[in-house]
């Protein structure tokens, strides 16, 4: 079993947001979306999954609401909102700063280690 | 999901846990589902319940969730307890209502702004000055051409407004026969403009209508008249309205709610200034002066050179009135001219009921909220009381992780949610009483009249009473509780005296609070007793009294004749006649001048009277005859023995002379009577001399009597059964003379206590209250504290302590706080008589019976409340509490 990477701060409301960008899905599929893009290096504990649900769903980024699954099952589904949408664009976007930030130092140590 | 879904998911805490359990569970479906062993994704998952501890915390409101568990604590705690809860509920919705009820009517009566644009920026117009009897005294009334100087000087930095007090006044909508009463208020033109009042139907008066004496013919009616009237009839416009031989139309209708600016009383009609005949008289001084300060200018600096201009054209004009008073002595003149003018700030209105009643009030108001402050001692004291019943099981909670914040919390949860269902209650309570009372402020004939909206003003001050009796009850317990030490407490109990120490310092202060509400009763009924036993010197007994008018004046026989019509009525046993009734509301003072010298300093009150009236009325001749039908005014004259004794000191009045004024011509007196008040029973006795009913003028010629009472001694026992009849006699005579107001002396001399009754009756009640609420204190206090030293009591009982040993230390610190509260009540009630002394009537705060009385009662009191606890403890069973322990 591949190795699991602990998630930064705040970066699993990045990647719900981002998962559900494409159709609403369920809190199992929204997990096992991001392990399989991820190739398994990420693995959202359940522990955290929900409680990282509710808190969008309260804060008004996605919406919920309860329908049948493809295995005929009943489950909650979310879908982004219009604010989770800007959300996003604006959490995208400082994540790409912050990215960009991180590779310039790092990249400044490998050069002096090297 | 809105703030809005996560309360209402800390009302439903059971369904969403549900629906998060669902949802989990799907996940976990949905997981096996896809190929995972159930065993392995049961494993992945985690903790269920850790899983849904924070689901459910970010779903729900969690400050809201635990407020409603601890409201629901609370309502059970004081379910537990039904008879305290109910009785702490009953005494705090009395107190509030009490306190809003109080409110209410110091606020409508005090403090609401008139509603008109820049009420703040209103003042009145007086004048302080030595009165009648050398007392510092006020003069709010102006002459009109006086008042047209100051307008005039002052329209640069302010508008002034004249306004008449309202007058009961006769008026027809048709023909003389449906003759009925509407307040009148004479206002100059530019009062609806200033104050920016806006018509509901027609036009107001305007300045043009100031114009000429008797120019415009206008009346404007007040909103509140034309609803109840007229049913708000949309053609009023145009209709004529008499006023003695007056006529005026119908231009306007006033708004909503403006009802004039006389708070107390509300206004039916407006008429102009210039209509009334007293506005072109110098020296009648009959309206109040307003001034409305011109916007922009700061009443802090252009206040004082404004009043000082005024001041000196009123001086002025006042000077120039002076020159024609003949014969007055120069002090006199002096007195009238040094006078110093002030401005009141008048936003609220200005009326005599202010005046007479702003005493009255605060002491109502501070009875009341005593009443509030013993109602809330002994909640406290009975939550005191259960939070240390409780001192376990708050240590347990807090030993098992419960915060501070939230015992608190749970606390003060219980305090609010007896406020609220007092609260609630008094809101009841005060919506009924505020009402009562003023419905007693006045003659019933002629009520105050407030409006006592409950609005925002009220509500506002009963979320404020609310949350200080929340503090107030919860706090004290509540800190309490938060400082228990769980170890300490858990062991067998903290310092087991500080609950009682607590509380006896409560007893005091509530004995202190019951002391003062019973010492200023006391005083109040003793008062209104005094007051009302007070002897009269006349018999009110089956005395009826048609006020009657002749609009163009009748000669005197005319009106002799008419008593004399009244007389052959069966039933009716002696009729006389007086130009007005004792104790009404008119009164009229004139120089005396001895022997031709200038006028002295001293006035007398005078009346004039028929031959007979003094034994209509039961008033004794000390000496000398009754008026016969040959005397005349002047010629004759009756006096009373206080006229006798100021003017004739040491020598027999009878046979002597005196004039009203110099160079009038004389008055011989013919008797002497008692003293009888005369306007006012409070006031001692003054001077007081009668002269016949018939004048003559310096011609000897007859002059005509516009206005006259007929007393009337009526053989039955409600002389008011006669008065319809009477009134149709009188008027079926034609002769010009018509009965405006029909009354008993009896209703006079009650109206004249009117006040005095109603502080002495809530007073009374007041008292009740308190003394009720501070004995089931002191009794809840002792019971407890008893059945906390029940083992102590035990153990002395057993070591041989006697039975007076344990009552002593039973009741001995209590009667020392009953002791030092009484000392404190009586200091306090010693502050408080001062300020209102005003109200009392031969009554002292000083008398030894007047603080023997309340202590009297809180003795008693004391007593009957500590019996069942000494009792309780002298029953101790040592054997069976030895055994217990």
């Amino acid at each position: 079993m591949p190795q699991s990477t602990d998630l930064l701060q705040g970066t699993l409301d990045l990647l719900i947001l981002q998962t559900l960008t494409l159709e609403p899905m369920h809190g199992w599929g929204v997990a096992q979306r991001i392990q399989q893009l991820s190739e398994d290096v990420l693995q959202i504990g359940q522990g955290s999954l929900y409680p990282a649900l509710y808190r969008l769903e309260y804060k008004g980024w996605i919406r919920s609401e309860w329908q049948i699954t493809e295995n005929n099952r009943r489950a909650k589904y979310y879908r982004l909102t219009q604010t989770g949408k800007k959300q996003l664009a604006a959490e995208l976007a400082t994540w790409d700063r912050l990215s960009s930030a991180i590779a310039s130092v790092l990249g400044g140590a490998a050069e002096a280690s090297s | 999901m809105s703030l809005w879904s996560r309360i209402s998911n800390a009302v439903r805490g059971e369904r969403l846990n549900r629906e998060i359990e669902e949802e989990l569970q799907s996940h976990i479906e949905e997981a096996i589902a896809s190929g995972r062993d159930p065993r392995e994704a049961r494993r992945a998952f985690g903790s269920a319940l850790r899983a849904r501890e924070a689901s459910h915390s970010i779903r729900v409101a969690g400050w809201l969730e635990s407020l409603l568990a601890d409201v629901r604590f609370g309502w059970r705690q004081l379910c537990r307890n039904k008879v305290t809860s109910v009785a702490a509920v009953l005494s705090l919705a009395l107190g509030i209502g009490s306190c809003v009820a109080a409110f209410r009517l110091i606020d409508a009566l005090l403090w609401r702004p008139l509603p008109i644009s820049n009420p703040s920026k209103l003042y009145v117009l007086s004048r302080k000055m030595i009165g009648l009897y050398g007392k510092p005294a006020e003069d709010s009334y102006w002459a009109t051409p006086d008042f047209n100087l100051m307008r005039d000087a002052a329209k640069d930095q302010a508008d002034l407004i004249a306004i008449s007090d309202a007058d009961r006044t006769d008026i027809t909508w048709s023909t003389d026969d449906d003759m009925e009463k509407a307040h009148v208020v004479y206002v100059s033109g530019n009062m609806f403009p200033v104050f920016g009042l806006e018509p509901t139907l027609g036009r107001l008066l305007a300045p043009a209508d100031d114009r000429g004496p008797g120019a415009s013919p206008y009346a404007v009616l007040s909103w509140d008249y034309w609803n109840h009237r007229f049913g708000r009839d949309p053609h009023i416009l145009g209709r004529l309205l008499h006023i003695g031989d007056q006529t005026f139309e119908i231009i306007g209708v006033g708004p909503r709610d403006f009802t004039g600016t006389e708070t107390g009383t509300i206004t039916d009609i407006f008429l102009p200034l210039n209509m009334n005949s007293f506005a072109t008289q110098d020296n009648m001084m009959w309206h109040r002066s307003f001034l409305m300060l011109k916007p922009g200018l700061n009443p802090a600096t252009a206040l004082e050179p404004l009043r000082q201009h005024l001041s000196a054209v009123s001086r002025a004009f006042e000077a120039e009135l002076s020159k024609h008073f003949s014969g007055m002595p120069q002090t006199f003149i002096d007195r009238f001219l040094n006078k110093k003018l002030v401005f009141y700030p008048a936003g609220a209105g200005i009326s005599d009921l202010q005046k007479d009643y702003r005493r009255s009030l605060a002491i109502l108001g501070l009875l009341a909220s005593l009443v509030l402050l013993i109602a809330c001692v002994n909640v406290a004291n009975m939550m005191t009381a259960q939070a240390a019943a409780r001192a376990q099981e708050m240590a347990l909670r807090i030993s098992i992780g419960a915060g501070r914040r939230r015992l608190v919390q749970l606390i003060l949860c219980q305090s609010a949610l007896l406020a609220l269902l007092a609260s609630a209650l008094g809101a009841f309570f005060a919506a009924w009483s505020a009402p009562f009372v003023l419905s007693r402020v006045n003659p019933p004939d002629d009520p105050a009249r407030l409006a006592l909206t409950a609005d925002w003003r009220v509500l506002l001050f009963g979320v404020g009473l609310m949350i200080l009796i929340v503090l107030f009850l919860g706090l004290l317990p509540a800190l309490r509780v938060s400082a228990v030490r769980p170890v300490v407490a858990l062991k067998g109990g903290e310092d087991p005296h500080a609950p009682r120490r607590l509380m006896r310092g409560a007893i005091a202060l509530q004995v202190a609070f019951c002391f003062l509400v019973l010492f200023l009763s006391s005083l109040f009924v003793t008062s209104f007793q005094r007051l009302q036993n007070r002897p009269l010197g006349f018999s009110t007994d089956r005395l009826l009294l048609l006020e009657t008018v002749a609009d163009k004046g009748q000669l005197p026989v005319i009106w002799n004749q008419t008593a004399e019509a009244l007389r052959a009525v069966p039933g009716v046993n002696s009729v006389a006649i007086s130009g007005w009734p004792l104790l009404g509301r008119i009164k009229i003072n004139s120089e005396i001048s001895i022997n031709g010298a200038p006028p002295s300093p001293t006035s007398a009150w005078f009346l004039n009277v028929s031959p007979g009236w003094l034994s209509t009325m039961k008033i004794p001749l000390v000496a000398g005859r009754d008026f016969n039908p040959e005397d005349t005014s002047p010629g004759a004259a009756i006096v009373n023995e206080t006229f006798a004794k100021t003017f004739f000191p040491g020598q027999d009045a009878i046979g002597r002379t005196f004039a009203r004024g110099s160079n009038q011509p004389p008055y011989k007196i013919v008797a002497v009577t008692p003293d009888v008040p005369y306007s006012d029973l409070r006031e001692p006795s003054r001077p007081v001399f009668y002269a016949p009913f018939d004048e003559i003028d310096h011609k000897s010629a007859p002059s005509t009597v516009d206005f006259a009472t007929f007393v009337l001694h009526t053989g039955a026992q409600n002389p008011l059964a006669l008065a319809d009849s009477l009134r149709q006699l009188i008027a079926q005579r034609h002769n010009g003379l018509r009965v405006s107001n029909v009354t008993t002396q009896l209703d006079l001399v009650r109206d004249q206590t009117v006040r005095e009754r109603l502080i002495a009756m809530l007073a009374a009640f007041f008292a009740v209250v308190a003394l009720l609420l501070a004995g089931i204190g002191l009794y809840a206090v002792l019971n407890y504290s008893v059945l906390q030293r029940r083992r102590e009591i035990g153990i002395r009982i057993a070591i041989g302590s006697t039975r007076a040993g344990i009552v002593r230390i039973v009741t001995l610190d209590v009667f020392l706080m009953i002791a030092l509260g009484g000392c404190a009540g009586a200091a306090l009630g010693f502050g408080a008589a001062r300020y209102v002394a005003s109200l009392f009537y031969q009554v002292k705060a000083t008398d030894t019976d007047m603080i023997a009385l309340p202590a009297l009662a809180i003795l008693l009191t004391t007593l009957v409340a500590t019996l069942p606890a000494v009792l309780r403890a002298l029953r101790t069973d040592p054997t069976v509490i030895l055994r217990s322990e």
